[in-house]
């Protein structure tokens, strides 16, 4: 066998590249869960109503969406979009759409089930102290929904975050793209995909153990 | 005193696809009146109730409350139904206490009490927690205003539901079997306030199946068999001359729990 020297210089070097590139991801991830969290209400709301030419197109979009890989998606829209004269978007840009789009398929569903599930209570008690249908929503429904569904919510979260690995096919530098960088630099390959592995892994740790924080304070009250 | 019934309801039918639940239910209840509904499991009690509150539509007859009729309008002779705003507002203007609490759970029991006051009537966050804490000292809850209510028994829970519901100053109250959740010994606080209420000429329609209360309590009991209203008076006439075999039966069931007080 091969001896092979570890050189973590090369890390600490470039600890600056990947600590921004570490932002990036988690700043593109954010991003995408807060526009996916607005599409993914909309289209909930869309595929419970009772007018199929509403619930219809959204349907089709969230099975599309789940069931193309991700990498096609952020290369149909970044390379496919341009062909018909859509090319206002800079790969990041593009890169966010692909994943809000993704981001807000797989929410709706969340939302629909947390919407679903929702006890007829909550919206008869909020009817009988006489709030509008507007109100009942923005004040009962979607609070309870939110609480029920906030597990689902943060497992979407870490999903989006290890998704932004993707990104690097289209050259967005995030962590993934900016570790095959200093490969191609340095050739040191085992520090640097070690070092880029346990960035993923502690990030999506910390991020997982927050949000259980934020779930068990609010957990509670249901 | 004016001689219109605060609420009145005539010919009231309603029916869940082919099963006509409600088979044409007169009933009125006057200002300051508490009006009993009684009846065996099924005989359409609730049904009644949520088509006061609007929760559920009638299919036709007519409910008044303050002689304006609930859920829809007469336009040319044809009955047109209210938008939901409208709808809306005259939900408010009755209360309803519900067998299972319903209150929010993400909101504390001042909060339960203070969403309608600030979102429904617009009235400013301070004046809404007083009123709330007024109301829930009345029902003896000004302790535990910041609780949420899973922190809170079966029999607080409900005291919460009554405040929030009267909070409203609402021209109505019902109240659909609210001790029916309760354990046994949390029964005599909820059906304490709901005494209260009724004392302080608070009007109310209440459907319970507690029989000393409902004597003790009520001006006027109805009593439901098979959606319609099979006989109707003062507690004294309906308990003490029962002029059918159902009634008979069905207060019969209840022997037991009037022990002496019957005669
Ligand atoms: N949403 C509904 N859909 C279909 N049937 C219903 C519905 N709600 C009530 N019913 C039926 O209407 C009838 C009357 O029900 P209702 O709940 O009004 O009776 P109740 O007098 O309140 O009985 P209980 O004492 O058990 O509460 C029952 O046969 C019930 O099965
Ligand atoms: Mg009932």
């Amino acid at each position: 066998m091969i001896q092979y020297y570890f050189d973590w210089s090369v890390i600490t070097r470039n600890a600056g590249a990947l600590g921004e590139a570490l932002l990036l991801g988690l700043g593109l991830a954010l991003v995408s869960l807060a526009i996916g969290t607005v599409i993914g209400l909309a289209a909930a709301y869309a595929r419970l109503s009772c007018r199929p030419w509403l619930s219809w197109p959204v349907w089709a979009y969230v099975e599309f969406i789940r069931c193309m890989p991700l990498l096609l998606l952020i290369f149909f829209v970044y390379f496919g979009l341009p062909e018909f004269n859509i090319s206002w978007f800079d790969k990041t840009q593009s890169f966010i759409l692909t994943l809000s789009l993704y981001a807000g398929a797989y929410m709706s569903e969340v939302f629909r089930a947390g919407l679903g599930s929702m006890p007829k209570q909550y919206v008869e008690a909020a009817k009988a102290i006489g709030l509008r249908p507007w109100q009942r929503q923005r004040y009962v429904v979607l609070p309870v929904m939110f609480r029920i569904t906030l597990p689902a919510i943060s497992n979407n979260l870490i999903s989006l975050f290890k998704d932004t690995s993707l990104a690097a096919a289209i050259a967005v530098p995030e962590l993934t793209f900016v570790a095959r960088r200093i490969n191609a630099d340095t050739f040191r390959v085992m520090e640097v995909w070690l070092s880029v592995s346990a960035l993923y892994l502690i990030t999506a740790y910390t991020i997982a153990t927050l949000l259980r924080l934020v779930e068990r304070r609010y957990a509670s009250i249901r | 005193m004016s001689d219109q019934p605060l609420l009145r309801a005539q010919g009231v039918r309603k029916s869940f696809g082919s099963v006509e639940v409600l088979k044409g239910i007169d009933l009125e209840v006057r200002q300051g009146q508490v009006v009993s509904l009684i009846g065996a499991s099924g005989s359409g009690k609730t049904t009644f109730l949520r088509c006061v509150n609007l929760l559920e539509e009638h299919d036709a007859g007519d409910i008044l409350l303050d002689g304006e009729p609930i859920g829809y309008r007469v336009e040319n002779g044809r009955r047109r139904r209210l938008s939901e705003t409208r709808v809306s507002a005259q939900r408010a203007r009755i209360g309803m206490v519900f067998q299972q609490f319903n209150l929010f759970p993400h909101l504390t029991a001042e909060e339960n009490v203070m969403l309608g006051l600030t979102k429904v009537l617009g009235k400013g966050k301070a004046e809404a927690r007083e009123i709330a804490g007024h109301w829930l000292g009345r029902v003896g809850l000004e302790a535990r205003r910041a609780h949420y209510p899973y922190q809170l028994s079966g029999g607080q829970q409900q005291r919460v539901a009554i405040a929030r519901a009267v909070a409203m100053e609402p021209r109505l109250l019902l109240f659909d079997e609210v001790t029916s959740a309760l354990d046994p010994e949390l029964v005599a606080e909820v059906l304490g306030v709901m005494q209260q209420l009724a004392g302080s000429g608070m009007t109310m329609l209440v459907v319970s199946h507690e029989m000393l209360f409902v004597r003790d309590v009520s001006h006027h009991v109805v009593f439901m068999d098979g959606g319609r209203v099979a006989q109707a008076g003062p507690p004294a006439e309906v308990f003490d001359r029962p002029d059918s075999d159902r009634l008979r039966g069905f207060l019969g069931r209840f022997h037991g729990m009037f022990g002496g007080v019957r005669h």
